[in-house]
C-alpha cells in the first residue's frame, strides 16, 4: 500500500488547467521529487496535498483514505516553504516548538523536545535569536527542523535551496538526504532544478503543462527519457532532425540530416516515415583526431567550431555542416590543459549505439 | 528598502538653495501661526496683540473653566469609545479587504475617507434622525466618528499584511493551528503594531473633528472643538491659545506614537 495516492487529480484557475488528470503513487520512506519547468503544476500539486487548495476533480488518498476534506492542521504532513515562512515574532526556539504547542504538549515537554532538536541541528546558540538575526543557511536548518519535530508522516518541500548560493546549495543537499535518511520521513520535494531532482531523489516525476510526463528512477531518466521533452530539460542533449528508415526487431535505422544512417536501438510503436529527433547526451559522443592523410571510410567527420571551458570539463562544439552543431563534453583530465583539440580542428565523431535515441514528433 | 531610503538623503545634498528656500518657506507658512498659538497662551495679556510677558495664568483659568472641563470630558469620552470600536471593526475590515480579492470591498471601506465631511455630516445627521429616530448626543457623535475612523485603521491594517509573506500564515495551518489558533498566535501578533497605530490615529481624528461633530452633536453636551470655536466667536482670549496648545501636544504625541508603531504611515508609505 503507499502512504499517498493521487488519482486523477485536476485543478483549474479560470480556464487555466495547472494539473491535468494526474495519478502518482508515492511510497512510505521514499524522497520523490516533482521536477519541471516553473508553470508546469508542480507547486500547485504540493499545495493540494498540504491541504492549502482543493483539486477540481479526483482524490488525494492517505494510507487509502481521501483526505480531500481534511483541513490542512488535521493533515500529518508539514511544508517547508521556499521562503522558510519562519514565525518573525518568535524566536528559533518558539518557531521549532510552535506545532509541538499546536499539538498541546505541556510546556516541559516542548521545551524537552526543542533544546534536543537545536542540539541535533547545531542551533543550540541560536535559541534566542529571532529569524531576521540568522543567516541564510541557518533559517534554513530551523525550518526543516521545525517541519520534522512532531514527526510528521510527510514533509512537503517547495524549492527550499532556491534561496542559497551555489556553494551552500551543494552542502544542503548532502544534509537533505542524511536528513531524510536518518528522520525516515517520507518526502515530497519540488524543484525546477534538475540537477538538483538527480542528485536527490529516488524516484522523480517530471511534469510539463500540468501533466506528468515520466516517473522513474533519477538514472532511468536521464538515460531512458520517454519523450522528447524530458530529454531535453532533463541535462543536456543533442537533438538531430531524423526519418525512420527501417524498422525491425532489434533496430530502428534512421537517416539523420548531415550524419546520414545511423542504426540505434528499436522501439516500440515506430513506423517507418516516422519524423522526428534524434537525441544523444554530449558526454557519450566520442571525439577523435582526424588524420587528414587516411581517408575517412564511413566515419563522422565534422570540425570544431569553438570550445566552452567549464574548468572540470570542456564542451566542444563540433560543425556537421552549416549551422548544424553536435556537442560533445569531455572531462579534463589532463593536468595544465584546457582542451584536448583547437578550434578548426577536423574530428571523427562516434559513439554506444545504444547511446542514441529516437523521438518521433 | 535601504536603496529606497537613501534616495531622499541624496536628493537633499544635491539640492539647490532656491529648492531650499521654497521648502524652508512652505514649512515656515505651516508652523508659524501653530508656534503664534503657543507663545501666546504663555502671555501676560487679555489681548492677542503684542507680547507682555510670561505667564501660566491661562492654563489656571482652563482649569477652573467647568464647560470647557465637561467638554473636555466629553471628547476624551467620545475618543476612547470610537477609537476602540473603530479599531475592531476597521482591523476587519483590513483582514477582509487582505484577504477576499474583491475590489469593491476596498471602495466601500475608503471612500467616506474620500468624501467631503459635510456631506459626511450632513448625511449621518439625516440618517440618525430620520431613519434611526436617535436622540442627537454622545452616543451619535461615538457613532459618526467610528463611522469615518474605520477606513483609517483598514488602510492601516491592510498595508501591513501587504508587506507580508503570505506563506507564513500558511505555514501555522500547514503546522497544525486552527484558523482560530493561527489567528491569535500569528495573525494577530504581526499586526499588532498596525492596530495599535490605528487606534492612536482614531483617537486624533476623533478628538479633533469639527464638522461631523458639528453635525450629530444635537443640543447639550459642550464637546472640545465646538466649545473652542464658540469661544472664539465672543473673543480670542489667551485661553483659546492655551487649550489649543495642549490640544496640539496631545495630537502630535499621539501621532508620533502611531508612527513608531507602523513605520509604513509616515516614514515609509511606499511599503
Amino acid at each position: 500500500m503507499s502512504l499517498i495516492e493521487i488519482r486523477n487529480v485536476t485543478k483549474r484557475f479560470g480556464s487555466f488547467v495547472a494539473v491535468d488528470d494526474v495519478s502518482l503513487k508515492i511510497e512510505a520512506g521514499e524522497f520523490f521529487t516533482l521536477l519541471g519547468p516553473s508553470g508546469c503544476g508542480k507547486t500547485t500539486l504540493l499545495r493540494m496535498i498540504a491541504g492549502f487548495d482543493a483539486p477540481d476533480a479526483g482524490q488525494i488518498l492517505l494510507d487509502n483514505e481521501d483526505i480531500i476534506s481534511v483541513p490542512p492542521e488535521k493533515r500529518p504532513f508539514h511544508t517547508v516553504f521556499q521562503s522558510y515562512a519562519l514565525f518573525p515574532h518568535m524566536t528559533v526556539a518558539g518557531n521549532i516548538g510552535f506545532p509541538l504547542k499546536m499539538a498541546g504538549k505541556s510546556p516541559e515537554k516542548i521545551e524537552q523536545r526543542v533544546t534536543r532538536t537545536l542540539a541535533e541541528v547545531e542551533l543550540t546558540q541560536f535559541s534566542d535569536r529571532y529569524p531576521h538575526e540568522l543567516s541564510g543557511g541557518q533559517k534554513q536548518r530551523v525550518a526543516f527542523a521545525r517541519g520534522l519535530i512532531n514527526e510528521p508522516r510527510l514533509l512537503l518541500l517547495d524549492e527550499p535551496l532556491g534561496a542559497l548560493d551555489e556553494k551552500l546549495r551543494e552542502s544542503m543537499q548532502r544534509e537533505l538526504i542524511n536528513l531524510q535518511a536518518d528522520a525516515g520521513v517520507t518526502f515530497i520535494y519540488v524543484t525546477h532544478a534538475q540537477n538538483e531532482a538527480l542528485a536527490l531523489s529516488h524516484r522523480i516525476a517530471v511534469m510539463n503543462r500540468g501533466r506528468i510526463e515520466q516517473v522513474d528512477t533519477s538514472a532511468t531518466i536521464y538515460n531512458f527519457p520517454v519523450n522528447r521533452f524530458v530529454a531535453d530539460f532533463i541535462g543536456k542533449i543533442n537533438l538531430l532532425g531524423a526519418q525512420v528508415i527501417a524498422v525491425s526487431t532489434q533496430h530502428l535505422t534512421l537517416n539523420v540530416s548531415h550524419l546520414g544512417e545511423i542504426r540505434i536501438p528499436s522501439k516500440a510503436s515506430v513506423n517507418v516515415n516516422d519524423k522526428g529527433v534524434m537525441a544523444i547526451r554530449p558526454e557519450q559522443v566520442n571525439i577523435t583526431a582526424l588524420d587528414p592523410h587516411t581517408p575517412n571510410d564511413g566515419k563522422r567527420v565534422g570540425r570544431i567550431r569553438d570550445f566552452l571551458y567549464i574548468g572540470d570539463v570542456t564542451t566542444y562544439i563540433i560543425e556537421l555542416a552549416d549551422q548544424i552543431h553536435i556537442e560533445a563534453l569531455l572531462a579534463n583530465s589532463v593536468p595544465g590543459q584546457a582542451q584536448l583539440f583547437e578550434i578548426g580542428d577536423p574530428v571523427a565523431i562516434n559513439w554506444q549505439e545504444n547511446a542514441a535515441h529516437f523521438f518521433p514528433d | 528598502m535601504k536603496e529606497i531610503a537613501d534616495i531622499p538623503e541624496k536628493t537633499m545634498r544635491h539640492s539647490s538653495p532656491l529648492l531650499r528656500l521654497i521648502a524652508m518657506l512652505v514649512y515656515a507658512f505651516l508652523y508659524i501661526p501653530l508656534c503664534i498659538v503657543i507663545v501666546f497662551s504663555f502671555n501676560d495679556s487679555k489681548l492677542n496683540a503684542e507680547w507682555v510677558g510670561f505667564t501660566l495664568h491661562w492654563y489656571q483659568t482652563l482649569w477652573h473653566d467647568h464647560e470647557m472641563l465637561l467638554a473636555v470630558r466629553n471628547s476624551l469620552f467620545i475618543a476612547c469609545c470610537a477609537s476602540t470600536s473603530a479599531t475592531i471593526l476597521g482591523t476587519m475590515a483590513g483582514l477582509a479587504i487582505h484577504r477576499y480579492k474583491l475590489k469593491v470591498l476596498p471602495i466601500l471601506a475608503f471612500t467616506p475617507l474620500a468624501m467631503p465631511e459635510i456631506l459626511l455630516g450632513v448625511s449621518l445627521l439625516l440618517f440618525y434622525l430620520q431613519v434611526l429616530n436617535l436622540t442627537l448626543g454622545l452616543l451619535s457623535i461615538i457613532l459618526a466618528h467610528t463611522t469615518f475612523c474605520i477606513g483609517f485603521v483598514a488602510i492601516i491594517v491592510r498595508a501591513r499584511l501587504q508587506g507580508m509573506d503570505e506563506s507564513i500564515f500558511e505555514a501555522a495551518r500547514d503546522l497544525g493551528a486552527t484558523p482560530w489558533q493561527a489567528f491569535y498566535h500569528v495573525t494577530l501578533p504581526l499586526i499588532k503594531p498596525a492596530i495599535i497605530a490605528g487606534a492612536l490615529m482614531s483617537f486624533t481624528l476623533s478628538i479633533d473633528d469639527f464638522v461631523i461633530t458639528f453635525f450629530t452633536k444635537g443640543i447639550g453636551e459642550p464637546i472640545l472643538p465646538i466649545q473652542i470655536y464658540t469661544m472664539i466667536k465672543v473673543a480670542v482670549t489667551p485661553e483659546v491659545n492655551a487649550i489649543s496648545t495642549l490640544l496640539m501636544l496631545l495630537t502630535l504625541t499621539l501621532i508620533i506614537l502611531a508612527s513608531r508603531f507602523d513605520s509604513s504611515m509616515l516614514r515609509d508609505p511606499s511599503r
